[in-house]
């Protein structure tokens, strides 16, 4: 199609106006590409001479530093595995059963998954958990995660399964399958897309959560990533910057890989029950 | 086959199979809605006597939370309510919303490889852990180094210690920078559940960008625009990453009432007017959920027919 003049000056405007957004949204994170490669970082931006990852190999030398991913990882993979299993069979029980009230259950859950957020039920979850006597515990944030995610992974899952036909698994039956089979040989391994999706948002945002773990837990050993960053201030609670960067690029990668999978592999497409 | 009511798990399977997200959300979801009701009537606190023994107060908390003696004071809750109205109205409604908005639109007709990068930006403002978003901040912003300063200073204009000096609008632009990708996305995907044809028409009768947005564009993602706002302003309301870019200070000026509901429940440990606040702070979710509900019901009923 042929432009006319004004819709080719229209054009140019508006990806410039666009080219400016985007180096506004991209200005605070360009720090990032050059501090952790430098050996003297500084809260401004300098390109480093010589470029070195001396500040890497400074992070991986700090046991706490390298515990807190662990822990991360701990509490992450925890908690990914329960709201997948959990999200998963509630999920197809809510498509596939005639229990009475589907509807209702998953307009309650809808309702209540967001009105309690975290932020207004920090008091009675902190309380929960001390009167169970899991505080300061792995387990505690993995619960406590696993509990909050639910409902959305639910929500999810069940867009996902009420897609799926159900002469699948009807077929399966008639050949003389058990529901139960049905749902593990048949109807599970065409679930699994939906699956990636939950794992990958669960992981995210118990990955890059702060408050939870901040509340719930005491102990620097079990401290995830998110709140043993805190370890590279000093004393007088000044950052140290060198150190900062190299941890905080290092923490980023899982989630920005995780993204990068996503996209390559569904495109990117909305999730988090949002039907348009 | 064709029973209408034919199921593929039995009443009992099904039961099975919903225990166990029952059991999470149960106590995890469930129990703290009503357990943050039963402790806001009580002076619970963290440590001391009344940790172990918490007395009845009634209706004390509320008393306190809403004395008009010090309501509008700085660091209590009437200034965290009326700092968290406008908080959301400015980065959720205004930022997030319109600047989602208009980058959505500019993607429709930018060059692809140019959308790529201009997404890749906004997206990553979004997807990266909050600490890791509130450091890189708290670089960008530092008086003596930061890249914000850097810049000012190169174009002659003056300097500034902005968290110092501007914390409000600080976590303001901050909270529009960092979800304005989720509008973004949201918008995107409306616009491109327009056929198509209805532009080009546009473009035959020679209608402007402006014209084919007012006219077509908008009025046609009414729904999402609705679902956005909705969205966007719960989160807002909720969010607690502000904290780690200010620690809701100085003097109060950045405390919203999820900082201020942090603070009085864990910093001076009193976990019966903490809970008070998070009842109110659960009632105004309440409030937007139901209308989104709603909302989302009216629409389903419209397919229906």
């Amino acid at each position: 199609m042929r432009l006319s003049f004004p819709q080719l000056l229209a054009r140019i405007g508006f990806s410039a106006l666009a080219a400016i957004i985007g180096i506004l949204f991209a200005l605070p994170l360009i720090w990032f590409i050059f501090a952790p490669f430098n050996a003297r970082a500084e809260l401004g931006i300098a390109i480093p001479d010589p470029w070195t990852l001396q500040n890497f190999v400074t992070v991986f030398g700090n046991g706490f530093a390298m515990r807190g991913l662990l822990n991360s990882l701990i509490q992450s993979v925890g908690g990914v595995i329960l709201v997948a299993a959990a999200a998963t069979l509630a999920a197809y029980a809510l498509s596939r059963s005639s229990i009475p009230g589907k509807g209702m259950i998953t307009y309650v859950l809808l309702l209540f998954s967001s009105v309690v957020s975290g932020t207004a039920a920090m008091v009675p979850i902190f309380l929960i958990v001390s009167s169970v006597g899991l505080m300061d515990t792995h387990i505690a944030v993995i619960l406590v995660f696993a509990g909050g995610l639910l409902p959305t992974a639910m929500f999810i899952l069940r867009d996902f399964i009420d897609g799926i036909p159900k002469t699948y698994e009807e077929s399966a039956m008639v050949a003389g399958a058990s529901p139960v089979q049905a749902f593990f040989d048949v109807a599970l391994p065409v679930i699994r897309p939906g699956i990636v999706v939950v794992v990958v948002w669960a992981f995210v945002n118990i990955w890059g959560s702060f408050l939870i773990p901040f509340i719930l837990l005491r102990s620097d050993d079990l401290m995830p990533s998110s709140v043993a960053i805190y370890s590279f201030y000093s004393e007088a609670g000044t950052p140290i910057v060198t150190l900062l960067a190299a941890y905080s690029l290092i923490y980023s990668l899982p989630v920005v890989a995780l993204y990068l999978f996503v996209s390559w592999k569904f495109g990117f497409r909305f999730f988090g029950g949002i039907k348009a | 086959m064709k029973k209408k009511n034919f199921s593929l798990l039995s009443h009992r399977a099904g039961a099975a199979f919903l225990a166990p997200a029952a059991a999470l959300v149960g106590v995890f979801v469930l129990l703290p809605f009503f357990w943050v009701i039963v402790v806001s009537f009580t002076n619970r606190t963290l440590l001391g006597k009344t940790a172990l023994n918490p007395e009845f107060v009634g209706l004390a908390n509320y008393f306190q939370l809403f004395d008009p003696a010090t309501f509008f004071t700085r660091g209590q809750f009437g200034f965290s309510l009326i700092l968290t109205t406008q908080f959301v109205l400015l980065s959720a409604l205004v930022g997030q919303a319109l600047l989602g908005l208009l980058l959505a639109w500019l993607m429709q007709t930018i060059p692809p490889a140019l959308k790529r990068i201009v997404e890749t930006a906004v997206i990553a403002a979004w997807i990266l852990p909050e600490v890791v978003i509130g450091f890189a901040w708290f670089a960008f912003l530092d008086y003596d180094n930061g890249t914000l300063n850097m810049i000012l200073r190169g174009l002659g204009l003056p300097a500034g210690d902005f968290l110092l000096q501007q914390p409000f609008w600080v976590i303001v632009i901050f909270n529009t920078w960092r979800g304005a990708a989720f509008s973004m996305m949201l918008f995107n995907s409306a616009f491109a559940s327009i056929p198509p044809s209805y532009f080009q028409a546009a473009d035959v009768a020679g209608a402007s960008s402006w014209q084919k947005f007012r006219d077509i564009g908008l009025p046609l993602i009414r729904g999402h625009v609705v679902t956005d706002l909705i969205l966007s302003t719960m989160w807002t309301f909720n969010v607690f990453t502000p904290f780690i870019l200010t620690n809701g200070g100085p003097s109060y000026r950045t405390e919203l009432l999820s900082i201020y509901n942090y603070r009085i429940a864990f910093r001076e440990f009193d976990f019966g007017k903490g809970a008070a606040v998070g009842v109110i702070i659960m009632l105004i979710n309440l409030v937007f959920a139901l209308i989104y509900l709603s909302f989302g019901r009216k629409k389903a009923k419209a397919v229906e027919e």
